[in-house]
């Protein structure tokens, strides 16, 4: 009897959540509890992380210092090329009548280290929407596109990286733009893409950045190089992969996006950019 | 043991099985990190069948699809039919050596597998591989400890 109620009550559940998103506040309300566990079991690792920190010498932080300073020169010198680039950019589309999509703002988001599947390739990371992330949120790291939101909880959430078998991303190659659709392989640190034709132009070290197609990912991220491939006259039957440009099993530090959807009007090139956030 | 200290020993000891569900492991010894929630409710549904039924495996069943992320009700569906079937034999079950009882915990590890592999087919026609089975083994071989470790709590 007890078993009955059991099976129909957990089926009843099952149901509701395969049609639709009504359950989502019961999982809210039960994440604070789930939510402490899985702090409780990212906490050993963290607090050793920074206690090597703290014991870690003057030497060596002076070092990385050093570097670090280094790079920040390099990088603010490329962003000041980028800028001119892009005022260039918008009056070019200006002329082809085309709108511009940019701004966007990010959140740092720490990775838990936490495992819950492992033929899933789905991580837990520490902001969830207290922070206002939402599903379908693209994420980041400093190398490229590492995956989406999959689900938001208040304290957590989880990210489906680009490598599951359940995730596919639009991307275009870099070199010409031929659009394609990059699919996670379920092996880490490789994408598979599946739906190209025969005649693609394509070619081993090839960059593939994302097309900004389906909404989901702002466009121009790079997602994945192009992996070494047999050439063959019928590339459609030719297995062709590709390596996530994302550390994906390294960065403990993720971006979460938030793209801004207002386009810029045409007629004012000069628009001022908006600061980017941290 | 009086009421309230039972209580709370078997709150605990769920509670740290559900974190050692999620402890992070490299990748070799992840695909082996076995249903330790389900070990313990067999556990201590064998040894206190008036304590721990049903509403219980239930309920950690819910706060299990919550913390790995399911379709709620996925974890709280097997472990209710785990524990009922455990409760209607726990009386042979428990005359049997722990080697008889392994292959018990077998079955029930592969149902509990079954069902959930029947689920993720049903969300998406999944592509698991082989690996997706090696929690059954390796959960029916820690068992054994799970057995010792228990028994130690219970009788502490």
């Amino acid at each position: 009897m007890r078993l009955l109620i059991a099976i129909i009550a957990a089926v009843i559940l099952l149901i509701t959540e395969y049609r639709s998103e009504r359950l989502m506040p019961l999982r809210a309300t039960l994440s604070l509890f789930t939510d402490t566990l899985k702090y409780g079991v990212d906490l050993p690792v963290s607090l050793f992380e920074s206690i090597s920190e703290t014991l870690t010498s003057y030497e060596m932080l002076k070092d990385e210092n050093t570097n670090l300073r280094r790079e920040q020169l390099i990088n603010k010198m490329q962003l000041l090329k980028f800028e001119a680039l892009e005022k260039e950019n918008i009056r070019l589309r200006a002329l082809l009548e085309n709108s511009f999509k940019l701004g966007e703002q990010v959140l740092i988001a720490e990775l838990l280290s936490i495992n819950l599947t492992p033929y899933e390739h789905i991580m837990v990371v520490n902001k969830g929407t207290r922070f206002g992330v939402h599903q379908q949120q693209p994420v980041l790291d400093t190398n490229g596109v590492v995956g989406q939101v999959f689900r938001a909880l208040p304290f957590s959430s989880e990210i489906m990286l680009i490598t599951d078998p359940n995730h596919a991303i639009p991307v275009q190659v870099n070199r010409n733009g031929l659009l394609t659709i990059a699919v996670g392989s379920g092996v880490s640190n490789q994408l598979n893409l599946p739906y190209l034709p025969n005649n693609a132009d394509i070619q081993a070290g090839d960059l593939l950045i994302t097309s900004g197609l389906g909404g989901t990912f702002p466009a121009g991220y790079p997602v994945a190089v192009v992996d070494n491939f047999p050439q063959t006259s019928n590339k459609s039957i030719t297995h062709i992969t590709a390596t996530p440009k994302a550390q994906l099993d390294r960065n403990r530090e993720l971006l979460i996006v938030w793209t801004n959807n207002v386009s810029i009007p045409l007629i004012t090139p000069l628009v001022k950019t908006p600061a980017p956030n941290e | 043991m009086n009421n309230e200290h039972g209580f709370v020993r078997i709150f605990v000891t769920l509670i740290l099985a559900m974190c050692l569900r999620i402890l992070f492991l490299p990748e070799s010894l992840a695909i082996f990190n076995p249903d330790w929630v389900l070990l313990v409710l067999i556990y201590w549904s064998l040894a206190l069948p008036e304590r721990v039924g049903i509403s219980y495996a239930w309920f950690f069943g819910i706060l299990t699809d919550v913390l790995m992320g399911r379709f709620l009700g996925q974890y709280a569906l097997s472990y209710s039919l785990i524990v009922y079937l455990i409760l209607i034999w726990h009386r042979q079950l428990r005359q049997y050596p722990l080697l008889q009882q392994s292959v018990f915990v077998f079955g029930c590890l592969l149902i509990s597998q079954l069902l959930l592999f029947w689920f993720e087919n049903l969300k998406v026609p999944a592509q698991l591989h082989g690996a997706f089975w090696l929690p059954v083994l390796s959960g029916t071989a820690s068992w054994f400890v799970v057995y010792h470790v228990m028994r130690f709590v219970r009788r502490f």
